[in-house]
């Protein structure tokens, strides 16, 4: 096991990025999203509120959907981490953009990092999600602009462009 | 005022022998987190107590589901969405498979466990009424070696539990008889997603030749500790369902019950939710369980 550092000490961590090798200096107690945001510079994920209500912070940890102002930086040794950033190259932005784009599923734009990976986490699972799977999907994803049913609708037809290539 | 994470220590033993001789050489200062889902969110608001975290996220025994003839063996640190994965939860346990799918959203279902859950202590967390009524056994872990506390006797009072400064929960340990019964589970919240429960009830029932033979009843959020409705139970047991047994039922649970006024709701709302969810569940078996 490793050594318990003195309070006030930090530490390597290493993890991959968006696909790319990341070493940081960091205390072990930092938030990821503080981490992503003043250490990597990926301020495309947001803080709203700061206690995993809202879903504004989400990344995917390991390829789950988590609320990153929950996670100590220190649980990411080794982990594979994608942000907003780093959705650009997945096969699901084109769709999920396309759509939000088409329906106003996106306003003020804080919620829309968390909402876009909240629905491609969704989509890997669920190719063809009901209505009830998408509300459920992005139940941990709060928006005050749109009133939710533009992105639910965004959803719906990434989803169906996407099974219907 | 906020964190600062400079004041905060945060190790990775990465073995369970190795976290357990941590919590004993300093006993209550260390405290082991898992997926973060309740204690980050203290952390972060200045509130956490201890300065000492033991990471045990990546412990590999606390992360498994062992399934046994009589029994299913659930490790502590195993997720929400691990549970709701499992066909045999699902087929067999689906009270807590419903709770698992309803506490939080995806996102902290990822990451908050069952044993955090427990651990935690919280009367309004909405596994705890499922693993009341499925007489569910817990392993506390320490170097001095390992026990089993039955779940009902392991909450002592508000967020007070029997545990050990130097105790861990190992796993959660369920035995596989209730598959036969009726079960039925609601929660009445603020709205449907991400909220916590004003009421939350869970319960099974077991119907032969029009009685009641055997009815568990658990609510939580109604009292200090989640609570087993055992006096209604008895009120119920050996009756046939109709209207005058639901409403001696209903009065029986309303006198059980100690809800307070909080945050979330009141006491005079509860105590009528809770009634009315005891009254809800008995008419559903009265019509639906006879045949299960």
């Amino acid at each position: 096991m490793n050594v318990s550092p003195a309070a006030g000490a930090k530490c390597q961590v290493s993890f991959t990025v968006n696909g790319e090798a990341q070493n940081v200096l960091a205390y072990p107690m930092q938030r990821l999203l503080d981490v992503l945001r003043n250490e990597l510079g990926l301020t495309g994920t947001k803080e709203g509120c700061g206690e995993g209500e809202c879903g504004s912070c989400s990344v995917l940890l390991d390829g789950m959907l988590v609320n990153s102002c929950l996670v100590p930086v220190a649980q990411t040794s080794g982990a594979s981490i994608v942000t907003i950033e780093g959705m650009s190259a997945h096969a699901l932005i084109k769709p999920l953009q396309e759509a939000f784009l088409q329906c106003g599923g996106a306003q003020c734009g804080i919620c829309t990092p968390g909402m876009i990976l909240a629905s491609a986490h969704l989509l890997e699972k669920k190719p063809e999600p009901t209505l009830s799977d998408i509300r459920e999907g992005l139940a941990g994803n709060l928006c005050r602009c749109t009133g939710y049913m533009q992105i639910f609708e965004a959803v719906t037809r990434a989803a169906r462009r996407r099974v219907a290539k | 005022m906020r964190a600062d994470p400079a004041d905060y220590k945060l190790v990775s033993p990465g073995n369970l022998p190795a976290v357990l001789s941590l919590l004993a050489n300093e006993p209550a200062q260390w405290l082991p987190i898992a997926g973060g889902t309740d204690m980050m969110v203290l952390y972060s608001a200045g509130k956490l107590p201890n300065r000492k975290l033991i990471n045990i996220w990546n412990i590999p025994e606390l992360r498994q589901i062992k399934v046994f003839p009589d029994r299913i063996c659930i490790g502590a640190a195993c997720t929400y969405t691990a549970l709701r994965r499992h066909d045999l939860i699902s087929a067999e346990f689906p009270l807590l498979a419903s709770a698992a799918s309803w506490t939080g959203g995806i996102a902290n279902q990822n990451r908050g466990t069952l044993g955090g859950n427990i651990a935690n202590a919280s009367p309004a967390a909405d596994s705890l009424p499922a693993l009341l009524v499925y007489d569910a056994e817990l392993t506390l872990v320490s170097v001095r070696g390992e026990r089993r506390v039955a779940y009902p006797s392991f909450h002592t009072g508000y967020k007070q539990t029997v545990m050990a400064a130097d105790e861990l929960i190992r796993d959660i340990s369920l035995p596989r008889r209730f598959s036969g019964y009726f079960s039925h589970t609601r929660k009445v919240g603020a709205r449907n997603a991400q909220a916590i429960s004003k009421v939350c009830l869970a319960a099974l029932g077991h119907i032969a030749s029009g009685t009641i033979r055997d009815v568990r009843i658990a609510i939580g959020s109604v009292a200090p500790v989640p609570l087993r409705l055992h006096e209604t139970e008895r009120v119920l047991s050996g009756k046939k369902i109709g209207p005058t047994v639901i409403d001696a039922a209903r009065n029986c649970a309303v006198k059980e019950i100690r809800p307070i006024d909080d945050i979330r709701s009141t006491a005079r709302y509860r105590a009528a939710v809770a009634g009315n969810l005891v009254a809800e569940f008995l008419e559903k078996l009265g019509a639906e369980g006879a045949t299960s």
